[in-house]
């Protein structure tokens, strides 16, 4: 984050239900795609009509880990890469409520590799939103997980020379139920694939190609925002179910967006109380959690 | 309130220190318990695995420390009482969300079997060498409570204690016992639930709307905002305001770690918790706690047979330090000893609050087995010569 937007605060913006108006205005660029990806989110969460005192939004750091703060839901700014076991707990206690882990490729896939894989594996039932931009922005734009071979960051300023994780693939052999990448040009699809991820039982997971416009942009002299918009308009190929081996993204290559993966695996509780019900039988009482009488 | 008697274990058992501990936790109405395995404090998550299904609580053996810590986080916000357990190792992981515990305040107890460290050490023997880690082990300014059982019996009590501490206090407490304690099996008596004192979490009795998660209040201490009933509260770990939105300055930054410090410290004759023995004539008085307040007994015995007036002080709590006491006794007596496995953690404390007033003392050592008493014997007869 490097520029402070001072946007003035209007009455009766759209999404005042959702957003914290108190917070504005917000430390993003102008240009930066997080902000149509929340908006994706708050319409998201409008248009299926869930009870909003049971959604909880939990992030880590980063540029895209400020978004739990700006969510007017119950959420939490947790630690850096350690957003998802915290939704994990939060989810256990309160199997009732909607859990969305919204955080940045590097929070998400470098420091917190280990809770993605392993949450996707157990198929605990939370939608994980990661913002990949390429790069760590809050910090000045370093290399990431993510970074494209041959990107420049502050720490490849070579170019990066590492292979890159291609993240559908990543969650979907970790077992993800629910896989999907859009970039933040594709708003509309972008927000059904959230209401798709929400909705869905189990552990769904939603790639948004957000390419940092202040620091990735001009690292590898990209242009503006807007440009990095116009590269995707052209660039963006739609391709549902493909083979996720395919998926791969190369330094301003063509990227390959669509719904992926979409199966149903019983979750983590659903195993859980299986799992006791067959040893205890009638004993055993199904875990439901907390009733919200807390 | 009382506590639940389908989760209480009534009656005499003979077990370990860890498994007196996950009885501790289960009794005391813990509901998740995320950890992972590390010698010597695994029987503590075996036990409660064992029990949690037909009691309706969920373990969850998580993928490391990190996870664990912040598990048990996520579900306390969730409102159900959470602990963990783990050794000097998965310690260290823990630390920096430790401190994302602290600075959300947020109940939950995680217990320390300690081994010999550093790095691992000493995986299968005892040691007290975290002490100054569970005091300073997450960056930043911030006060904790530690409590140190020296039997499975105390390792039951005091795990309950450190939930109700937890609750009152809002934040998370440390049970810091040790490989001799967590895997010596003695007698357990497990009372009646009905005379196990629980405290309930407190919530804010403010409307949604009217409330936020760091509201002032006369103790200090600010009744949590429960999720899921549309306060939409935000909380950060980053400095913050009552709120709980981040604040970037050095005001905010004063207010932050000023409440999270003095939610402890205008709260120690409350929280200290001291057992003292023969200190009205005492000339020397030996400190201890865990185990190494048990061993230094038979030394203090004999001592007092040759007509050596020494007492002792069995720390409870070993954080927050008992400084006024210190200072007190240090003006009276001719010397204090502290007798821990380490070479001199609290020790320092002892020493500072001293400040020169009697002789100050340690006996130590790097841990692996539990004190010789002949040494603490002769550290006695040698203090007061
Ligand atoms: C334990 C720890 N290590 C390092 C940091 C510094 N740090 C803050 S944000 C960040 C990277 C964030 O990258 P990403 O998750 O991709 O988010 P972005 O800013 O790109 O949205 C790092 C390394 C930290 N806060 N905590
Ligand atoms: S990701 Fe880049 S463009 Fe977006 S707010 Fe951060 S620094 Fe700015
Ligand atoms: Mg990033």
């Amino acid at each position: 984050m490097s520029v402070n937007a001072k946007q003035p605060v209007e009455e009766g913006h759209p999404m005042e239900e959702l957003l914290r108006m108190d917070r504005s205005p917000h430390i993003w660029c102008p240009p930066c795609g997080l902000g149509t990806t929340v908006t994706a989110l708050a319409t998201a969460l409008k248009q299926l009509q869930i009870d909003l005192n049971n959604v909880a939004v939990v992030s880590g750091i980063g540029c895209t880990g400020r978004v739990a703060g700006y969510m007017k839901v119950d959420s939490f700014h947790t630690t850096h890469g350690r957003a998802i076991p915290f939704a994990l707990g939060l989810h256990i206690a309160r199997p009732d409520m909607k859990v969305i882990v919204f955080s940045g490729d590097g929070d998400l896939i470098s420091i917190g590799g280990n809770h993605f894989i392993h949450t996707a594996r157990r198929n605990v039932d939370i939608t994980v939103i990661c913002v990949n931009n390429f790069i760590y922005a809050m910090t000045g734009g370093q290399v990431a997980p993510t970074t494209p071979i041959t990107a420049k960051t502050s720490t490849s300023p070579y170019g990066n020379y590492e292979h890159p994780f291609n993240l559908p693939l990543l969650a979907a052999s970790s077992g993800a139920v629910y896989v999907a990448r859009w970039t933040a040009l594709h708003v509309r699809r972008m927000t059904t694939a959230i209401k798709e991820a929400i909705s869905k039982k189990g552990f769904s997971f939603v790639e948004v190609i957000a390419p940092c416009s202040t620091l990735y942009a001009r690292l590898n002299k990209l242009g503006s925002g807007l440009d990095l918009m116009k590269f995707y308009h052209d660039n963006s190929v739609i391709k549902h179910g493909v083979d996720l081996r395919e998926v791969d993204i190369n330094y301003q290559s063509k990227v390959i967006v669509g719904k992926f993966i979409d199966i149903e695996k019983p979750t983590y509780l659903d195993c859980l109380n299986e799992g006791n019900k067959r040893v205890f039988g009638d004993k055993y009482k199904p875990y439901g959690g907390g009733n919200g009488d807390n | 309130m009382k506590a639940d008697p389908s989760c209480v274990l009534t009656g005499a058992h003979y077990l370990d220190g860890n498994h007196a501990c996950a009885e501790g936790g289960i009794a005391a109405g813990c509901k998740f318990f995320a950890g992972y395995p590390i010698t010597p404090s695994t029987e503590i998550a075996e036990r409660v695995s064992q029990r949690f299904p037909l009691i309706g609580g969920v373990f969850i053996q998580m993928e490391d420390e990190l996870a664990s810590m912040n598990a048990i986080l996520g579900a306390s916000w969730g409102g159900v009482k959470t602990m963990s357990c783990t050794s000097g190792p998965g310690f260290s992981l823990m630390m920096e969300n430790f401190g994302l515990g602290i600075m959300l305040e947020t109940p939950c107890v995680l217990v320390n079997v300690q081994r010999g460290g550093p790095s691992t050490g000493l995986p299968t023997l005892p040691g007290q060498a975290d002490m100054m880690q569970a005091r300073w082990g997450s960056h930043g300014d911030y006060e904790v409570i530690a409590l140190a059982p020296d039997s499975p019996q105390e390792s039951f009590e005091l795990v309950i204690h450190a939930f109700n501490l937890s609750e009152k206090y809002r934040m998370p407490v440390l049970v810091m016992t040790d490989e001799c304690v967590g895997h010596m099996t003695e007698k357990v008596v497990i009372p009646p639930a009905e005379e196990i004192e629980l405290l309930e979490r407190r919530y804010t009795d403010k409307k949604p709307g009217e409330a936020w998660p760091y509201d002032p209040s006369e103790d200090g201490i600010s009744p949590m905002l429960p999720v899921g009933k549309g306060y939409k509260f935000h909380v950060t770990g980053l400095t913050h305001d009552n709120r709980g939105y981040p604040v970037i300055n050095a005001e905010a930054q004063e207010w932050n770690v000023r409440r999270l410090m003095d939610k402890v410290n205008k709260h120690v004759d409350d929280i200290i918790w001291l057992v003292e023995k023969d200190i009205e004539d005492a000339e020397v008085v030996v400190l201890a706690y865990g185990i190494s307040s048990r061993v230094v007994q038979p030394a203090i015995a004999r001592a007092r047979t040759e007509g050596i007036k020494v007492g002792q002080i069995k720390m409870v709590t070993v954080w927050p330090f008992p400084e006024k006491r210190v200072r007190e006794l240090a003006e009276k007596v001719k010397a204090m000893i502290m007798v821990e496995m380490n070479y001199g953690q609290v020790f320092l404390e002892m020493d500072r609050c001293i400040a020169g007033k009697c002789r100050s003392r340690l006996v130590g050592h790097a841990g692996g087995t539990v004190h010789n008493p002949f040494d603490v014997y002769n550290a006695i007869k040698e203090a007061v010569k």
